[in-house]
């Protein structure tokens, strides 16, 4: 079947099966970012935007999208720059592999709350699983971006 | 594996019940546990363009279409002032943000499962369901019926005034519970809803009147222990029946409690 949806800022179109998976459509589209992890609905590394929701993309049929604004980690280079230097700062990526989807749902989170409390930052980020830096460097990290930012708001930096 | 031969987004009710009275189609709702089955599905039926998608709310009710997400439930301002966020608490610890922003209320419903948080609160909520074609039905009497062909079209829940509380046990936050226990008081009538035993949520009504002299500590324990001696529990990777049976007294009486605000 034929499929158009729009994929970070382009038109697409392109031909799916009827049960092709988001995330197989999007990194067969060069959209390397979504990493396949537990396929299970757990892990939070496919993550990506569906008209700027988060969304589990191991779970969404592609069908699905149609029309819809599709965003991957590759289409929001400078807002995942920025905030990426200071999770790199914390040593908060070892391995790396959960990082594109663990700065997908951050980036989210920002947008729907800039001043998140601790608490709420792990709630947020609750469906992000990380199997080797842990979660303090992460949690360091968004801690630092977001003091970041403020200061940045302030005219401080 | 799940594979399907073939996707139709519905364009009305009329015609996704029509496809969906051939056994080897299916209704797509989140797809969450679907895509975890093994099996061959000929069409999947999407709802989404549908417009069920909304919280109405009305004089009297709030109608909850069968596609609302559960962060739409979580999110939802005047639903959770009038449950004191029972419906809120019920789906926070279900996996992630993510998750919740495609899981749908119709498949959590509709699938009847036993580990579903969301059956476990809207029971004690006294929701209605309204299918396509069998009208409106009481939840608790859905709860107990086989699935069938039909199409969960909404959930309406009345806005009466109600005490209510949420709690749940899981070994690990977005863990599937160990038990999930929602209670209530409508005029003046507390009931339990417990779910996860791993089997669904039944609920369990206080027949004896043992809140009926005012909730403390004792009355509220006393309730639980009455809650678990009325159900029947079971045994899996998360907890033995026995253990489930000792925390549901637990957490009926800290709902209790905690409907009544009772520290």
């Amino acid at each position: 079947m034929e499929l158009k949806f729009e994929l970070n800022g382009k038109k697409i179109a392109t031909v799916v099966e009827a049960d092709s998976l988001l995330l197989d459509v999007l990194r067969s589209l060069g959209c390397a970012s979504v990493k396949r992890g537990c396929e299970s609905s757990n892990c939070g590394l496919c993550t990506v935007f569906v008209d700027d929701k988060p969304v589990l993309s191991c779970s969404v049929l592609a069908a699905r999208v149609a029309g819809r604004k599709v965003t991957t980690l590759e289409g929001l280079q400078e807002e995942a720059a920025d905030f990426g230097a200071f999770i790199a700062d914390q040593g908060a990526e070892q391995c790396g592999f959960c990082n594109p989807g663990l700065m997908m749902n951050a980036i989210a989170m920002f947008r729907e709350n800039p001043h998140p409390s601790e608490e709420e930052i792990l709630s947020y980020l609750s469906g992000n699983l990380c199997r080797c830096s842990g979660y303090e460097g992460q949690l360091r990290g968004i801690q630092s971006y977001l003091a970041f930012k403020d200061a940045q708001k302030k005219g401080e930096v | 594996m799940l594979t399907i031969r073939q996707y139709v987004r519905a364009e009305s009710l009329e015609q996704a019940y029509e496809l969906n009275q051939k056994k080897a189609n299916l209704i797509l709702g989140g797809m969450h546990w679907m895509k975890m089955t093994t099996r061959s599905v000929d069409t999947a039926i999407d709802l989404s363009g549908l417009g069920l998608d909304t919280i109405v709310e009305t004089d009297h009710t709030f109608e909850i279409g069968c596609m609302v997400t559960l962060r739409q439930l979580e999110q939802h301002p005047a639903l959770n002032a009038w449950c004191s966020h029972a419906v809120a608490d019920a789906v926070k610890d279900i996996v992630g943000v993510q998750f919740r922003n495609t899981a749908t209320v119709g498949g959590s419903i509709f699938g009847r499962y036993g580990f579903s948080d969301v059956l476990t609160v809207f029971l004690a909520l006294n929701a209605r369901v309204v299918c396509h074609h069998a009208g409106e039905i009481p939840l608790e009497q859905y709860a107990q019926m086989p699935a069938d062909r039909d199409i969960l079209v909404k959930l309406v829940v009345d806005k009466r005034p109600m005490q209510v509380s949420y709690q749940a046990m899981r070994h690990a936050r977005t863990d599937f519970p160990i038990l999930t226990c929602a209670v209530s008081c409508v005029d003046g009538v507390w009931q339990a809803s417990v779910g996860a035993r791993p089997h669904k949520a039944a609920l369990v009504r206080d027949q004896e009147g043992l809140l009926c002299g005012g909730v403390d500590e004792t009355s509220a324990a006393r309730f639980g222990d009455y809650v678990a001696g009325q159900l029947n529990f079971g045994s899996n990777m998360r907890g033995s029946a026995a253990y489930r049976s000792q925390i549901c007294g637990v957490l009926v009486q800290r709902a209790v409690l905690a409907a009544c605000e009772v520290k």
